[in-house]
């Protein structure tokens, strides 16, 4: 199979390249020594309907594919990953709306999320529920019936990213605790929970070696009331929708991998033609050679995989979740990889916050741990091997 | 108000390339010349404040559509692209010859151009078109007004004591600098939307002209050479702590009686 981007895919990440390169990259090094959340770039994307791709036509968004929102993720990436997240998250805590939510939820929030007036967030991850996300504590009981048909939501999330200035959060608690549901994974059910709803709170935030500007949130939930209304999905389904969300937000953590990836070669390419040692440009060492051939290598490679998922995903395919842990897979180990590679050919550089390298390496760190470490995406490719074949 | 807004596809700038013939190579890589960008900004201001709406015209290669597609993008209503085999190598006459045939054929109140190109560098075109048309020429606009209901348009151009200010009847033909305001940059939005939009292609044939009377045959002028500038020699580079620098580059200059 071979991708061939479209004319308006080509369209729509140039003018997202151009965008990050004049008015995202400058503010990059900044973003991540302060560890402050760019409310700025929220605006920026927001103006230029960035934020609008993975939503509806109908309710103000662009309806792009997977693959275009992947360019866009990639291309931010390239100069700023905490921007970059901006966009893959804002898609991320909206997939179990996009997936399960009905008609009068979509038009209830994707017009706002749509336009970037407010921001989304994804809660399934838990102190004691991380890589055995199905192993989660929050409870949501019901109360109440008929207009007063509520729930009442307890417990902590941890790792949230966006956590704390989404105005919506898709979270995840367990509706039923009966063993023979819990291992049918018929236990879980996904809420749309607002912003200033009582009893919701953001916590500590973390302190972080990479994606610094990006806010990574506790969430407590104490004794929190949700309409039955705000229920997304069937009861019982939580599981299923939160596994088919991440089927289609991995390819979204390739991109912002690839993104890295290929911002470090830039990087280090353009170095290797300006840095002269024994009298001339240390890119016409063999050695450097070596290094920038196999990092431009296997970022195109990465690449291509990432955008072969994304068709597969896209078109529905029944290994979907092989090939979204695949690309991950193979991206993040790319992006870390090749970061690290790049600190090298910058020598003592490289190591400093005056080049964007060192940032870009411990950014790269993320990709090999959120939305399911390198471990579980080659648990999920190797189960469904087994299942369905090579 | 129906303004048109003249647009020239230029190489990128940086990547610009002569031919054997020393033509400008324009066969890859064409964007939409940096100075017609502000025009068109400039017209899109006016169609959201007054009304109205924005067509583009050029007259290029096939590669000049992208062009057209950017300014689209930005949010002009359609575009017209002349193209025709016969109109390579065309001089400023043929190509003024050209627009104004094109013009003829469409409605408008406005026409805008930027001050000049950053391939050709002539800046003769839009004077040439308002004489040919008899259309009121104001030249080196740093702002542009409609005056009334479609009465008129005023514009304002850098003086050395601050700044004229002209107005004409319309139709007008304005000619806009820079500093009018920098171009936005097209919302995906509006890049997903311009690729609906029209872009018509019209021929020599559509606009009525004779493919004898246009062409590199017809142009009244050539370039003889052409080479590279000479590379910049002799610079002075202070590299000491910023108030050691400051004082090394006030003796340089106070030492030329610049300061």
């Amino acid at each position: 199979m071979s991708i061939r981007l479209t004319d308006e895919q080509r369209a729509l990440r140039d003018a997202v390249r151009e965008l990050a390169d004049e008015r995202i990259a400058p503010r990059a090094a900044e973003i991540d020594a302060t560890a402050e959340f760019p409310w700025d770039v929220v605006k920026l994307l927001a103006e230029h309907d960035v934020l609008a791709l993975p939503f509806p036509l109908a309710h103000g968004g662009l309806g792009a594919d997977l693959l275009t929102t992947c360019l866009a993720v990639e291309q931010i990436a390239r100069v700023c990953a905490t921007s970059s997240l901006i966009l893959a998250v804002q898609a991320l805590g909206s997939l179990p709306l996009l997936l399960a939510g009905n008609d009068e939820q979509h038009a209830r929030w994707f017009p706002d999320l749509a336009a970037g007036r407010m921001l989304a967030a994804f809660a399934l991850t838990e102190p004691e529920a991380g890589s055995d996300a199905a192993a989660l504590r929050t409870r949501a009981v019901r109360e109440g019936s008929g207009d007063a048909d509520a729930w009442r939501i307890d417990g902590n999330k941890r790792f949230i990213t966006h956590g704390s200035v989404a105005g919506l959060v898709t979270v995840f608690a367990q509706t039923d605790t009966d063993p023979a549901a819990v291992k049918a994974h018929r236990h879980l059910t996904c809420f749309a929970v607002e912003q200033g709803t009582p009893g919701f709170s953001a916590g500590k935030l973390e302190h972080k070696m990479g994606i610094r500007g990006s806010p990574t949130a506790e969430l407590l939930f104490d004794g929190v009331r949700v309409p039955d209304s705000q229920r997304v999905g069937a009861v019982g389904e939580g599981w299923a929708i939160a596994m088919g969300t991440l089927d289609r937000s991995r390819p979204g953590v390739a991109a912002q991998a690839v993104g890295l990836a290929q911002g470090a070669t830039e990087v280090a390419t353009r170095y290797a033609g300006e840095r002269r040692q024994f009298g001339r440009p240390i890119g016409e060492f063999e050695l450097i050679q070596g290094l920038l051939a196999d990092m431009a290598a296997r970022t195109e490679a990465a690449r291509q995989l990432l955008y072969a998922a994304c068709e597969e995903v896209e078109s529905g395919s029944p290994r979907a979740a092989r090939w979204s842990a695949m690309c991950k897979l193979v991206a993040g180990d790319t992006a870390m990889a090749v970061t690290t590679d790049a600190v090298q050919v910058l020598g003592g550089y490289g190591y400093i916050a005056d080049y964007p390298v060192e940032r870009m390496m411990r950014d790269a760190k993320i990709t090999q741990l959120y939305e399911g470490t390198q471990q579980i995406q080659r648990l999920v490719v190797a189960r469904d091997l087994l299942a369905h074949g090579a | 108000m129906r303004i048109v807004v003249l647009v020239k596809a230029v190489p990128i700038v940086g990547n610009e390339r002569l031919l054997d013939d020393l033509r400008v190579d324009r066969g890859s890589g064409l964007e939409a010349n940096g100075n017609d960008e502000y025009v068109l900004e400039e017209a899109l201001k006016l169609s959201e404040a007054h009304g109205g709406e924005v067509t583009l015209l050029t007259v290029g290669p096939s590669g000049a559509v992208e062009a057209l597609r950017k300014g689209l993008a930005m949010g002009a209503t359609r575009a017209v692209h002349v193209e025709d085999a016969g109109i390579a190598g065309s001089g400023v006459r043929a190509t003024v010859a050209i627009l104004c045939a094109a013009l003829s054929r469409l409605e408008y109140d406005l026409v805008l151009a930027g001050a000049d190109t950053s391939d050709g560098q002539g800046g003769v075109v839009a004077s040439a078109i308002a004489a040919r048309l008899g259309l009121p020429y104001l030249s080196y606009a740093s702002k542009v007004e409609p005056i009334g209901e479609g009465d008129g348009v005023r514009i304002h151009r850098l003086a050395p004591a601050g700044y004229d200010v002209e107005e004409a009847a319309l139709p007008a033909l304005v000619m806009g600098t820079q500093v009018l305001g920098e171009p936005r940059y097209p919302s995906l939005r509006g890049i997903m939307q311009a690729r609906s939009k029209e872009v018509a292609t019209w021929t020599l044939a559509d606009l009525g002209l004779d493919a004898a009377t246009v062409g590199a045959a017809t142009a009244g002028t050539q370039v003889l050479s052409a080479a590279p500038p000479p590379p910049r020699g002799g610079a002075t580079i202070v590299r000491e702590e910023p108030d050691v620098a400051v004082e090394r580059i006030i003796e340089f200059l106070a030492a030329r009686r610049l300061v």
